[in-house]
């Protein structure tokens, strides 16, 4: 089985171009010559049945994993072997399928966090931390909603407002590249729709080529730009949401057990 | 609950105390004393009763310069740190006259170097270290019993009479230890220049691993051991060696090995034959003991160890200094001190004014076990001052000050 | 060394390894199930010692007598170890973690007095076994019986409790739990029942390891504590929860020993070496090297998943300038309205407490553990002494010098430890404590050995007491504000960012192992700021600065304060200080009071002293709202 070429529509260089990314976990291929490519402003749904291998995709794209053989580039830099950090300074944001904020500081701490960080302020010692980018992290939480909130602990939140800070976060370096996976896990139907369509109206102004995972079909066919399916490990279908729907392949291995 | 509140009672009355300095009136004589009661138990138990029957005899006898005398005690817990800052608290809050005690050298070391900065007498009890009168010796400070180098002296005639060539030797890994095998070595060598010594073992204090040593130091062929092992790693070294038949045929030597203290918990497997330098309580009929071991006897109604020879006249060491000096004036006290006499239940000893040595002595002999217990058989006393160097080198070790 | 006496040794290594496995057995268990470092196993295996010599004297000297001592005095102390568990530990299971340790510090305490109480300070030489007193001759050597059988009750009590583990109900749960904590709670299974029924295992292992000694090793006051080390030190070589490991840990470790006695004093490349003088930092330096080179031990496992973190510490609060400036003003005027020792007391205590913020700035905001923070405390007090005494420096410039010293050993120390974990990483620390503190006790010629340097006295200008006492309070003081400033500051937020979620951290750019060792060396120039600061106050530094026990008392008082305050550690330091000063005074039993004070406080506030009272005002306030 060949996998399927996927145009990218423009023709400007994409933002992320992956090549016949290869990893395996003892004898088991979790991904198996996966290519793809996301360009700015997009937003590119990866999708399949647990285990299909998109996290382990997610974790090599932000240097989490290393792959076995294939290629990765950022606006056409070889991102492959970078640490998180790397891949991070390169302009890559990340939200995580479980979410990882730091519980013992505020919700204005945490972004402030990220900000200093891109700014290369975080080895201050006697400063007070917290008084500069006071307004440039306020700015990063109303764009997501959780200005009110901007004082409580991150320990305290609902899970769906976490999800939120991990995007305000997220986006704090003006990424070129928003991974996120499953953002809208733990929310409920109505705030999923209000954060996808987040997402999109960044990724349009911002130019942000977002690629994402999610379990919701609904916010998948409705958001998603482009739609790429992996099954064990394989990509077995990629195009626009109504290609995808009517995908053979995609209904016998995955959709064919939902619908 | 009863306890709780108990407990809530005593620390705030422990808080309260603490803050308040206590009342001068007239009242006894004080002397500081400072031990690691807790670390070294089963030496400093018989230590401090050995004190309390100094005290009461003395002050049964009308005290001294008119007053009684008292004996304040703190528990150092083993460390110097917590030494100096009892140290601290004897001089200033306690008032006492002067300082006294004190067991492992480094305690030893570190008060004697506070008592030199604070011009404050210093009578060091049990430490061993040769540096607290030697090397780092200095004006202020004394020191009572009989040093490592001193009872690894009185041991070498014995050594040097058997000519034996082949000598192994094991040690506690610190500075007793450490100063006892130098000692032994420096000293048997100019007795017997032909001696070798085929095998050094230096164990952790308190965790030897017996078996293994005792293989070791066979394996060297020694025709002879010199050990100054104490406490629990003896134990373990005398059962493993005679489990193993090493000691059958052998000579050993332990420095400490018939101290009451450490010779008792063997019981009926006391290694017979051993030289050793101790205490034969049992037998020790002079005047002066006999007196003492009565009296100790009737108010503990158990038998002294070494430890109460030791605490018994470290007490008395102090009473004798107190009143040759007619005040208690540091500078007067330490100049009593020189050439002070002072009876112990060993029979007068003299504090050197060289060194500041005293020259209670020890006594020599070989262990033997009678009635399923661990006695001291063919003793003699040696008197300390047969088994110090000479005046001139001990002038050269000492610092001038 | 010849080929027979070669084999003697292993074999007596193999007898070593054997009463080695048993203790860490047992210590793993309850490890691995309830996640509590347990301090007081050491006085469980004295317990063990001290009952079996009675029981054996109790029922005769007879084999089945004796072996019916060892077996009732196993489960005597297994029995101590429930009610351990039911009286004390149950109620902190809640607690942060660590703080477990401090209640089983406390009971360590208590052991030790009760036992002194019992059976008094004469070490006791217990009774060989009866028909197991004769030798084997094995190449002409000879080897006791008894050490031949211990070297198989090690193994077989492995497979025992292997058998157990596997084919019981309860084996499963305890796999189960070693594996993933919550789950089992998930199960609803009881698990204040499971939790009772390790303790009780695991002590009896620990009475068991200790009875079996008494043919070989007398009862005596001092083996809690030597034994403690050796057992954490094979449990975490071995791999944490893994028996097989802890076996071959111990087999490695015991034989390491033997050949280090057996090799001697050997000449290497011209050099006499003397091998015995290891035997006293061999196993850390074991542990260092296996740590380094495996981070989860021989047989150990990484971790499972850690779970995104339930309950977060609470947010630090900075200090209020009113409370603080009434402070200063209190020590400012404390040495004019009292006496000399009052002002040593205080010197004592803010130099401990300058100790334990230090500590704390690791422990707490960066999530690092360390056994071994004595290491650079003593490192910076015999850095001054020996610049002083042996460089000839002026006494301020040795003092300035002294924590870079520090912290120069901490650069080295901290950049391996930082690439571990949790209770790997406190164990790394504990290994490059162990052997600082064995080079400084064995170099004679630099640090004057186990006797320690004296005449480390300040220049003259601060040697009155109160002129020291001043600079001592702005030392230390400094240096806890120092510290506490760079919590608030980037820095300190970074190292909290990166105990809260690493993961997170990495994907904003943090590089969490860099800020990690940077912590440390700040945390190393201060910890060696407050040893040299108590150094030149004593006169003198002993090796027991950089000890086992002065790490312990760090640990203490952040814990008795409260690891998750600002301010707790400097009451913890302060509260310890006093009280262990104090209590010594008043009794002659003071470890065991001071021990009950602690578990005292254990029980009333399982957050730490500073914390627990925040609690109260907190719910005071609420009240009054």
């Amino acid at each position: 089985m060949n996998a399927p070429a996927l145009q990218v529509p423009t023709l400007q260089t994409p933002v992320l171009q992956v090549d016949g990314l290869h990893k395996a976990f003892g004898g088991v291929q979790a991904v198996e010559d996966v290519s793809f490519a996301i360009s700015a402003g997009e937003l590119l749904a990866m999708i399949g049945p647990n285990g299909a291998g998109k996290s382990t995709c997610f974790n090599m794209l932000n240097g989490q994993l290393a792959p076995d053989s294939g290629l990765m580039r950022l606006e056409g830099r070889d991102v492959v072997g970078l640490s998180p950090r790397a891949i991070w300074r390169l302009g890559v944001g990340r939200t995580f399928q479980i979410t990882a904020t730091f519980a013992s500081l505020s919700v204005r701490e945490n972004v402030q966090m990220a900000l200093y960080s891109h700014a290369g302020k975080l080895r201050g010692l006697l400063a007070r931390f917290g008084t500069a980018l006071k307004e440039e992290a306020d700015a990063l939480l109303a764009q997501v909603g959780m200005l009110d909130q901007a004082e409580r602990p991150c320990g305290v939140l609902a899970y769906g407002d976490l999800k939120r800070v991990e995007l305000a976060m997220a986006l704090a370096n003006s990424p070129r590249l928003l991974l996120m996976d499953e953002p809208t896990a733990g929310m409920a139907p109505k705030e999923r729709v209000a954060l996808m369509d987040l997402a999109a109206r960044l990724a349009r102004a911002q130019k942000i080529a977002v690629l994402f995972t999610e379990h919701d079909m609904d916010v998948v066919f409705g958001k998603a730009d482009r739609i790429i399916v992996l099954d064990r490990g394989r990509l077995i279908a990629g195009g626009r949401p109504e290609e995808v729907r009517n995908n053979a392949d995609v209904r016998a291995v995955y959709l064919g057990g939902v619908h | 609950m009863l306890t709780r509140n108990r407990l809530l009672a005593s620390v705030s009355a422990l808080l309260a105390l603490s803050f308040v300095a206590p009342a001068m009136a007239q009242e006894p004589i004080k002397l500081g004393e400072i031990n690691s009661y807790k670390v070294f138990a089963a030496f400093l138990d018989p230590y401090k009763k050995g004190m309390e029957l100094a005290v009461e005899e003395t002050n049964a006898a009308g005290g001294v310069l008119g007053r009684k005398i008292e004996v304040v005690s703190r528990d150092d817990n083993g460390n110097p740190a917590d030494a100096v800052r009892a140290a601290e608290e004897l001089l200033s809050r306690e008032k006492v006259a002067f300082l006294i005690g004190t067991f492992p050298s480094n305690v030893g070391l570190a008060v004697a170097d506070f008592a030199k900065q604070k011009k404050t007498l210093f009578i060091a009890g049990e430490p061993l270290t040769d540096k607290i009168v030697w090397d780092q010796g200095n004006a202020y400070t004394f020191r009572l019993r009989p040093s490592t180098y001193m009872q690894t002296a009185m041991l070498i005639p014995d050594a040097a009479k058997l000519h034996k060539k082949r000598w192994a030797i094991v040690y506690p890994n610190y500075e007793y230890g450490q100063s006892a095998t130098a000692a032994f070595k420096k000293l048997l060598k100019e007795k017997q220049p032909d001696v070798e010594f085929v095998a050094e073992q230096a164990t952790p204090l308190g965790k030897i691993d017996a078996g293994a040593v005792v293989q070791a130091l066979a394996d060297a062929k020694p025709d002879a051991i010199f050990s100054s092992l104490f406490g629990p790693d003896l134990a373990k070294f005398v059962r493993a060696g005679s489990e193993r038949g090493v000691f059958k045929n052998m000579t050993v030597f332990d420095l400490l090995g018939g101290e009451p203290e450490y010779l008792d918990p063997l019981k009926d497997e006391a290694p017979a034959g051993w030289y050793v330098t101790g205490y034969p309580w049992q037998d020790l009929k002079t005047a002066e003991h006999t007196k003492f071991f009565n009296a100790y006897k009737a108010k503990f109604h158990d038998y002294p160890r070494l430890g109460s020879i030791v605490g018994y006249s470290t007490v008395m060491s102090a009473v004798a200094a107190i009143k040759k000096a007619g005040s208690l004036d540091q500078e007067k006290l330490v100049a009593a001190m020189a050439n002070l006499s002072v009876a112990t239940p060993f029979g007068p000893v003299t504090f050197r004014a060289v060194d500041h040595q005293s020259t209670m002595g020890a006594f020599v002999g070989r262990i033997g076990v009678q009635d399923g217990k661990g006695v001291m058989t063919d003793w003699r006393f040696v008197d300390g001052k047969d088994a110090l160097p000479s005046d001139a080198d001990v002038r050269k070790m000492r610092p001038a000050n | 060394m010849t080929l027979p006496s070669l084999l003697i040794q292993l074999l007596n290594g193999l007898t070593d390894a054997s009463s080695l496995f048993l203790v860490s057995a047992g210590l793993s268990l309850i490890f691995g199930v309830t996640r509590i470092v347990n301090f007081a196993h050491g006085s469980l295996y004295m317990l063990g010692l001290y009952m079996a010599y009675s029981l054996i004297q109790l029922l005769g000297r007879t084999p089945l007598s004796f072996w019916a001592g060892v077996i009732l005095a196993a489960i005597a102390v297994g029995v101590v170890g429930v009610v351990i568990e039911m009286l004390v530990l149950r109620r902190i299971y809640r607690a942060p973690e660590l703080f477990q340790l401090l209640a089983t510090f406390a009971i360590v305490l208590i052991v030790k007095d009760t036992t002194l109480y019992i059976w008094g300070s004469e070490d006791l030489v217990g009774p060989r076994a009866p028909g197991l007193t004769m030798a084997f001759d094995i190449l002409g050597k000879r080897l006791p019986a008894y050490d031949l059988l211990l070297i198989v009750v090690g193994p077989v009590v492995l497979g025992l409790v292997w058998l157990l583990l596997t084919h019981t109900r309860w084996g499963a749960l305890v796999r189960a739990a070693t594996q993933d904590r919550e789950m089992v709670g998930a199960l609803g299974v009881d698990q204040a029942k499971l939790f009772t029924s390790v303790f009780f295992v695991g002590a009896a292992l620990a009475g068991l390891g200790g009875a079996l000694q008494i043919p070989r090793e007398p009862a005596n006051l001092d083996l809690d504590l030597s034994v403690i080390a050796d057992a954490f030190v094979v449990t975490v070589v071995g791999g944490l929860g893994s028996l097989p490991g802890a076996l071959l840990a111990a087999i490695l470790i015991g034989v390491a020993k033997s050949l280090c006695i057996g090799i001697g004093t050997t000449s290497i490349l011209g050099f006499e070496i003397d091998f015995s003088r290891l035997v006293l930092v061999v196993e850390f330096v074991i542990m260092g090297v296996v740590l380094v080179l495996r981070p989860y031990g021989l047989l150990g496992k990484p971790p499972a998943v850690v779970r995104a973190a339930g309950s977060a510490p609470p947010p630090l609060t900075p200090p209020r300038w009113p409370t603080a400036l009434a402070w200063i003003a209190l020590l400012v005027i404390a040495p004019m309205i009292s006496d000399d020792y009052i002002a040593a007391l205080l010197i004592d205590i803010a130099c401990f407490a300058l100790f334990a913020v230090s500590l704390h700035f690791i422990m707490g905001p960066a999530g690092m553990i360390s056994f071994g923070h004595a290491a650079y405390f003593g490192l910076g007090a015999y850095a001054g002494a020996v610049l002083l005494k042996r460089a000839g420096l002026p006494m301020e410039v040795s003092f300035l010098l002294a924590p870079f010293i520090a912290a120069a050993f901490a650069v080295l120390y901290g950049w391996f430890c930082v690439r571990l974990s949790g209770v790997y990483l406190a164990m790394l620390t504990l290994a490059f404590a162990q052997i600082t503190w064995s080079i400084v006790f064995q170099w004679d010629s630099l640090t004057s050995g186990s006797n320690g340097m004296v005449g480390i006295w300040p220049a003259a200008w601060l040697s009155t007491k109160s002129a020291y006492y001043y600079m001592t309070m702005v030392c230390c003081g400094l240096g806890i504000a120092f510290l506490w400033r760079v919590l608030f500051s980037p820095f300190g937020f970074t190292l909290r960012a990166g105990r809260d979620s690493p993961l997170r951290a990495e994907a904003i750019g943090i590089d969490v192992r860099g800020f990690q060792w940077m912590a440390f060396v700040l945390a190393g120039a201060m910890a060696g700021l407050a040893g040299v600061t108590l150094a030149f106050s004593k006169g003198s530094i002993s090796p027991s600065a950089a000890s086992i026990s002065q790490s312990t008392d760090g640990l203490v008082m952040v814990l008795l304060g409260g690891v998750e305050t600002l301010t707790g550690p400097v009451v913890g330091a302060g509260l310890f200080t006093w009280l262990r000063d104090g209590l010594a005074r008043e009794t002659d039993y003071w470890r065991a009071v001071f021990g009950l004070i602690i578990l005292l406080i254990v029980v009333l506030f399982p957050q730490g002293l500073v914390g627990g009272l925040k609690v109260l005002l907190g719910r005071w306030r609420e009240s009054r709202a």
